[in-house]
């Protein structure tokens, strides 16, 4: 009978004063994060800045919690503590500025709307509450489409797309949503080679914009080519640095190697304990 | 057909009452199912169908008689509770969503019986009717009601359509929503309220039993024929709104039976027919596309077949017998038959007369069978190579893979297996280039063969007869 008892939104940082945090704010700043599912702690107090205008690689385990740490920094999950700064303001008030790019399993692609009518989802932040997509908002979100090389399958419903595609189509959103800073959740995953082309250009291209990018990566051996800098997790913050200074074996190793250190231990331990969900208990 | 223009002359202002409450609550019902099934939570729907129940009876005995607004409220408010409640039981322990879904249907729903019971045992004055709120009385509306219960869907359906932007986003990727400072959860809620208020709607017409179907089914057969959710929003709320017609007609041709199972029955038939007949996902049109699926294979395998006794004997010029491919082809006498009319139509093979009579590739047939042979091995390479599938086990895959692999698969298998020479079992696998294949024979000894099958072709000895027909094709070829 444990309930989500810690904040189920993340707080506002501190006052600052709004006026005062120029661009000279990191785009992305997170405090103390931790994250817990039923008193099982799934992240430990996490710390960073980002570095402006770089591509960053999240890394780590299976159940490392990389997608779990962009979820809470976004406050799309509850957390035990911890807040989020972008360019030293809350987050609530630059919501608009983080493009956010969810795995593509975590949607239903069967449903019924079309390859447009995501897209355009991409310019809702600029809309108000019940406004509608002008000519405006379609146009850009055609661009969108055009730049991932999706604009012929504008009508398409979302179903008939290839895995691939569907990725495209998630970055055209974002893209449509016209941020500075997107957090992916592992884009790369199970696309084809010509998708992942595709994405790597976007996101280079946007790079040599000045955006700040952040992707859950799994795929280590292209990490030195494409990425600047790399946080390595594992329940906590392993490493977090230029890759060429943190990628190395002694971190990955940290990451990686030590299965057994006594966190992952005692998570490995409650999860054990957790008792089989009763199916019918009326 | 006397009664039917009575009916739809509505000049019987009963009628007119039936007719505008029964099609109001299938616009807003079917409208609003849709969100329910998309978001897969048209089971809670049934809940909260049951789980009003005893809200009606408390409502009934407060007021001490059937008020709609009263009826509204109350069941309005334990149509709300049960949510919470479910919600709370999820939310708060091991108890899985489907168990406490199971739960507050059954446990309100009794003591909704309790209630009724109770109600019934003490005889009060306006008694009479109480249960019709089960299945539904529409016969019994007066004006009043339809003013009160079909404003309700009005309502219902005006809310929709301003937020529709918002339940389309919360419905189809909350967290995204999230992501952007949606306010999700208060949509959530709103569209949980709208939920409760249609199926409140529907308690006079339909009753608590039956509504959750009125919810569901014109939602799940409109989902048939559109892909838009706006399409199908519509598509479901005709469908209500026609379900609602001809429960009403339906019941009034025969007075004794009630218009809410009526039509529940309706929109089911409604379903029945787009599960058989919509184009495209239907049944029927599934079914259309397997056969054609299976047909192409077929044609398909005889090409392959064709072209692998070329392989073998090296002689393109040779008639293939039909006895020979049915002997190498386990199909029927039938499959065969079409499969090669197919080949003939799209001028892949020819018919040659003569003793014994046969088929021959055609340039185009050669290369469509070249392309099937190609991507079958190179699948072969692949498992073999990539996936460290023993050789002897790659064959039965392949066999089906090839009539899958489109041309970008293939361009991908070649770029990764860098266009091997060869597939696990060291056959040959054939490429489209001719140019390619004429130069590396002069100087490779390994395309050698391929060189000659390509170049050599028209200098072959032909035999007198058949030279002119056979070497009409191969004239095409660059």
């Amino acid at each position: 009978m444990t309930t989500q008892n810690a904040t189920t939104e993340l707080q506002t940082g501190p006052g600052r004063d709004p006026s005062s945090a120029g661009r000279q704010n990191p785009p992305v700043e997170v405090h103390d994060l931790t994250v817990a599912y039923d008193q099982k702690p799934v992240l430990w107090d996490i710390d960073f800045e980002l570095p402006e205008g770089k591509m960053t690689a999240i890394v780590g385990p299976n159940g490392a919690g990389k997608s779990t740490l962009i979820k809470a920094a976004m406050g799309l999950i509850p957390s035990s503590s911890g807040y989020t700064l972008i360019y030293g303001k809350p987050l609530d008030k630059q919501r608009r500025n983080v493009a956010y790019v969810p795995q593509r399993e975590s949607v239903d692609w069967n449903f019924p709307i079309s390859v447009m009518d995501v897209v355009l989802m991409g310019r809702y932040p600029h809309l108000r509450l019940f406004q509608r997509p002008s000519r405006e908002d379609r146009r850009i979100a055609m661009g969108a489409l055009e730049e991932v090389g999706m604009a012929e399958y504008q009508n398409r419903q979302i179903s008939q797309l290839s895995g691939g595609q569907q990725q495209r189509v998630f970055l055209a959103r974002a893209l449509a949503q016209d941020a500075g800073i997107y957090l992916m959740d592992e884009p790369f995953a199970g696309v084809d080679a010509a998708t992942e082309k595709v994405i790597f250009n976007k996101l280079q291209e946007l790079r040599s914009r000045g955006k700040t990018l952040v992707v859950i990566h799994h795929d280590l051996q292209s990490v030195p080519n494409n990425f600047d800098w790399v946080m390595l997790i594992n329940l906590r913050l392993v490493a977090f640095g230029p890759v060429a200074e943190t990628f190395t074996d002694e971190n990955l190793q940290k990451a990686y190697g030590g299965r057994l250190n006594i966190l992952s231990q005692m998570v490995e331990r409650s999860r054990q304990q957790r008792f089989v969900r009763e199916q019918e208990s009326e | 057909m006397d009664i039917f223009f009575e009916f739809f002359s509505l000049q019987d202002p009963n009628i007119r009452y039936v007719l505008a409450g029964t099609i109001l609550l299938g616009f807003s019902a079917g409208a609003l199912g849709c969100f329910a099934i998309l978001r897969r939570r048209a089971l809670v729907g049934d809940a909260v169908a049951h789980a009003i129940l005893p809200g009606v009876c408390l409502a009934f005995i407060v007021a001490g008689g059937k008020d709609p607004l009263m009826l509204i409220a109350g069941a309005f408010v334990f149509g709300l509770l049960s949510m919470v409640t479910m919600d709370f039981i999820t939310r708060n322990s091991r108890i899985a969503p489907d168990a406490s879904i199971g739960m507050v249907l059954s446990v309100f729903f009794g003591f909704g019986v309790v209630l009724l019971t109770f109600i019934q045992s003490t005889g009060y004055v306006d008694q009479s009717g109480l249960d019709d709120f089960l299945f539904g009385q529409a016969a019994a509306m007066i004006g009043y009601d339809v003013n009160v219960f079909g404003g309700l869907s009005l309502l219902i359906l005006a809310i929709t359509i301003i937020t529709f932007k918002e339940l389309k986003l919360i419905s189809f990727d909350p967290s995204f929503a999230r992501s952007i400072g949606y306010p999700v959860k208060r949509i959530e809620f709103l569209l949980a309220m709208l939920m409760v208020l249609t199926i409140t709607a529907g308690i006079q017409a339909v009753g608590v039993v039956l509504m959750a179907s009125m919810l569901i089914i014109p939602a799940a057969a409109a989902r048939y024929w559109t892909d838009s959710l706006r399409v199908m929003v519509v598509v479901a709320a005709g469908v209500g709104a026609l379900s609602g017609i001809t429960g009403s007609f339906i019941s009034y041709t025969a007075p004794a039976m009630p218009t809410g199972p009526w039509m529940v029955v309706s929109a089911a038939l409604v379903f029945i027919l787009s599960f058989l007949l919509a184009p495209g996902r239907g049944e029927i049109a599934r079914f259309v596309q397997k056969r054609r699926l299976r047909h192409r294979i077929a044609s398909e395998n005889i090409l392959k077949t064709i072209y692998s006794m070329e392989e073998e004997d090296d002689r393109t010029d040779r008639v293939r017998p039909r006895r020979e491919l049915a002997r190498r082809r386990h199909m029927s006498k039938r499959e065969l038959n079409r499969a090669i009319s197919t080949l003939l139509r799209k001028k892949y093979i020819a018919w040659f007369s003569g003793n014994p009579g046969g088929y021959v590739l055609k340039s185009e047939g050669r290369k469509e069978a070249k392309r099937l042979v190609r991507v079958h091995r190179l699948w072969e390479q692949y498992l073999n190579q990539h996936l460290q599938i023993a050789e002897d086990h790659v064959h039965d895959d392949a066999e089906s893979m090839e009539h899958l692999i489109t041309t970008d698969i293939e361009h991908e298998l070649l770029e990764s297996l860098g266009s091997p020479e060869r597939d696990p079992h060291h056959s040959k696998i054939p490429y489209e280039d001719a140019d390619e294949g004429e130069k590396d024979g002069d100087n490779n000894a390994h395309n050698n063969q391929e060189g000659i099958d390509q170049t050599g072709e028209p200098g072959k000895q032909n035999p007198g007869g058949r030279k002119s027909q056979t070497t009409k094709p191969k004239g095409s070829r660059p």
